[in-house]
């Protein structure tokens, strides 16, 4: 046991995964047979399956859910309890308005400017002779994680004062043009506009390929249709390709506002939460695991849970809709 | 069992060789061929035999720092036969609290703050277990008093202190010193005629630089500070005082310390040295802020003794050479208040070997082990330490004032104060301080309100 569990080297860890594959597939074939036995009741085969993933749900779901629903009403070492004051805090303490703000900003911007970015690109790089390439070139951000991006971006708009060597990107180029160097990540809200970009640089390569399968996905009669009528590129785009692709934008919009709304990565690697860039995500954790405040930071979680949910039904709603459609 | 052993040997392996190089071959003394056959045994018949028995640290210390820690282990484990496993985290300060609440915590925890020692007491009042009779009368013989007052929760010892860092240092180059003829300030008037003297003289340079960058820690550089400050303007008593709150945070004495940083920090004439204008301080890591003065761009930058990993490969750091450390003045030149920091070990296991290796690491064995195991960068506040076994004249320096009977020592007050306040709105607040220009009488007011 000693040697599964305490894996050290990458040989090791490679040994313990091979070890979880195949205890994986073998508990599974036995499970297959076993059901295939034609005197099995249906009841046994039933929980054989779906006991397990049950389990699994309440166990590492809906227990630490309901636990941090409760421990939302508890003090800062959740030892006693505390009513609505952590509430109270979270909506009228300056600092955390601004967080609450910021993730305003977040969840607007980035979903929109992302769909509307890869959107374009889409239309524009359709059917051009270099589109896989093009296309390739803006899905990259998305294989990087969001701290690598974060990382990246951060020397980007690294600040030097103007009569010294530069190190980042945006303030070279402000001396190249003769404009003074800036500190981008210090003052509010530009800075949250400028971790903002960070993120639609990141989202708009998905936006842009699953749009861009949708607009391959319009059937050519009605393109046609709408040539012969002497439609203009204009008006073809904006009463034939975006209607038509209607349920993938949805998707597009509701899947990157649910994202935006969890990012934590981009804020914490760039400026750590400081100038009032924090997000709720990211002060949940500061709150929680730093200050200590673990009421308030499970307030901030049980908030982020809430305003997640409208979208998520709003986006399975539309998915059951464009599933009737077909 | 059999791996670790192994990997025990080779450790022994490899500090043998360190000890070897850093000392010229003068460490241990016969020299023997075979690893570990040069410790001597007899500083550890008091643990008794503790063959076969197991004891986990955990820490906040990871790699490349880690492995001097592992290696100052191997005389206490050739010795008494125990195994230490030994596990460091960044996320040590979040994992430890979660570590105790779910029952699996380490037999010894390195807290490096007393404010989370008080935390656990009152949060998880059964988890720890007060240091033991050995540890303890080690703590009582080769530390200030102070150490001992900061290891306790009410009077019960919980915490053995371990490693220590100087804070009150301000570091420059000796050689650029040297050259315009400045002098070496004995007090903080002299230090800020210094200041005007250096603007005037180089009008292209300041004369001090700062960061206070530090990821989602932002701030800390800037509350050492005003720590400092305090403990210069209002004393030792009022420190105390101020730091448990039993004087408000917003208190006269502490603004007037305040406007003291007040006139460096946020003096476009005197920051922020090759870095930019006052606001630059904000964004400029922590890690960075001192390098202009090996360009000329700055002269001085207030940071702890620990700073000198920041330098830059064969930079000579010492007296007279690219860079070193000087004092950072009292109001007088006979006040030497020292600010400083360190670390703690916290035992959550009642078995002998736990006790054993918690007496250990407060005994003259270790300390000595460790200084010579240890590159550039590591003190501890133990006075039976041998100087001679740390590395850098910096490291020497701190410890001289460390364990100098003279020396007011005061730990870090933000490592002192509740976790809201001292690793929350004492950082922020002192971040808006710089970055938005932020009122000092509204900062202490914000912090004041925050307070617990």
């Amino acid at each position: 046991m000693d040697f599964l569990l305490g894996a050290d080297s990458s040989a090791q860890k490679l040994a313990v995964m091979v070890v979880a594959v195949l205890l994986f597939v073998v508990v599974m074939t036995a499970l297959l047979l076993v059901s295939e036995l034609p005197k099995m009741p249906r009841w046994l085969v039933i929980i054989a399956f779906l006991g397990p993933t049950v389990l699994l749900i309440l166990f590492g779901l809906v227990y630490p859910a309901i636990s941090t629903i409760l421990g939302s009403f508890k003090s800062g070492n959740q030892q006693e309890w505390v009513g609505i004051e952590n509430y109270t805090a979270v909506f009228t303490n300056p600092e955390l308005r601004t967080v609450l703000l910021n993730t305003a900003l977040w969840v607007v911007l980035v979903p929109l400017l992302s769909t509307v970015f890869g959107l374009i690109y889409a239309v524009i790089v359709d059917r051009s002779p270099f589109e896989k390439q093009a296309k390739a070139l803006i899905f990259l951000p998305m294989a990087i994680s969001m701290v690598g991006a974060g990382i990246i971006w951060k020397f980007v708009y690294d600040y030097k004062p103007t009569n010294r060597p530069q190190t980042g990107l945006m303030n070279q180029l402000l001396v190249w043009f003769g404009f003074e160097t800036q500190q981008f990540l210090l003052n509010w809200p530009s800075n949250t506009l400028f971790l903002i970009a960070v993120m639609v640089w990141i989202q708009s390569g998905f936006a842009m390929t699953i749009l861009s399968a949708a607009i391959k996905a319009i059937p050519d009669d009605i393109i046609e249709a709408a040539k012969l009528d002497g439609a203009s590129q204009l008006r073809m785009f904006a009463s034939v390709t975006v209607p038509s692709i209607r349920p993938a934008l949805v998707v597009v919009l509701t899947t990157i506002s649910m994202t935006t709304l969890k990012v934590f990565d981009i804020v914490y690697s760039m400026t750590g939460g400081n100038f009032r860039t924090s997000i709720v995500a990211n002060e949940f954790y500061i709150q929680s695991f730093r200050t200590g405040q673990r009421g308030i930071g499970a307030t901030l979680a049980v908030l982020l849970f809430v305003i997640i949910i409208p979208l998520v039904i709003y986006n399975i709603r539309q998915m059951k809709l464009s599933e009737e459609q077909r | 069992m059999r791996i670790p052993r192994r990997m025990g040997v080779v450790a022994a392996l490899a500090a043998t060789t360190l000890v070897l190089s850093a000392c010229g071959g003068d460490g241990g003394g016969d020299g023997g061929g075979d690893a570990g056959g040069d410790v001597d045994c007899a500083a550890f018949e008091q643990y008794g035999d503790l063959s076969g028995t197991q004891v986990s640290v955990y820490t906040s210390i990871v790699s490349p720092e880690d492995q001097p820690h592992i290696d100052s282990y191997i005389p206490f484990e050739e010795c008494t036969g125990a195994t230490v496993n030994y596990e460091g985290s960044r996320q040590f300060e979040a994992q430890l609290l979660v570590r105790i609440e779910a029952g699996n915590a380490p037999d010894v925890a390195y807290v490096p703050q007393p404010g989370l020692i008080e935390k656990i007491a009152t949060d998880f009042p059964d988890a720890m277990v007060p240091v033991g009779e050995a540890a303890e009368s080690n703590i009582d013989q080769y530390y200030n008093e102070a150490w001992k007052l900061y290891g306790s929760v009410d009077g019960t010892l919980y915490g053995a202190p371990l490693g220590a860092n100087a804070k009150s240092f301000v570091w420059y180059s000796p050689m650029a010193f040297a050259d315009n003829g400045y002098e070496i300030p004995e007090t903080w008037d002299e230090l800020l005629a210094l200041s005007d003297q250096i603007a005037a003289d180089h009008p292209d340079s300041k004369p001090w630089c700062a960061g206070i960058e530090s990821g989602d820690a932002t701030g800390w550089p800037a509350t050492d500070w005003i720590e400092d400050l305090v403990l210069r303007v209002a004393g030792p008593d009022v420190y105390d005082q101020w730091v448990t709150h039993e004087i408000p945070f917003n208190d006269p004495q502490i603004l007037e310390a305040m406007n003291l940083a007040d006139e460096i920090l946020r003096n476009d004439d005197y920051v922020n040295g090759g870095l930019g204008g006052v606001t630059s301080i904000a964004t400029t890591s922590f890690g960075d802020a001192g390098l202009p003065i090996l360009d000329g761009a700055c002269f001085m930058h207030r940071q702890a003794s620990f700073y000198q990993a920041n330098w830059p490969e064969g930079i000579d750091i010492s007296e007279n050479g690219e860079v070193f450390a000087f004092y950072l003045p009292g109001l007088t030149a006979d006040e030497k208040p020292l600010l400083g920091g360190g670390e703690f070990t916290v035992a959550f296991s009642d078995r002998p070997e736990v006790a054993a290796f918690q007496a250990y690491l407060t005994s003259p064995e270790w300390a000595n082990e460790k200084a010579k195991v240890s590159g550039p960068g590591w003190v501890t506040a133990n006075s039976e330490l041998d100087p001679a076994n740390l590395e850098s004249p910096i490291d020497q320096l701190a410890y001289e004032l460390l364990t100098d009977p003279n020396t007011i020592f005061r730990f870090d007050g933000s490592d002192l104060m509740p976790g809201a306040v001292g690793a929350g709105t004492f950082w922020s607040n002192m971040t808006q301080w710089i970055a938005e220009g932020k009122d000092s009488q509204a900062v202490l007011d914000d912090i004041e309100a925050s307070w617990p």
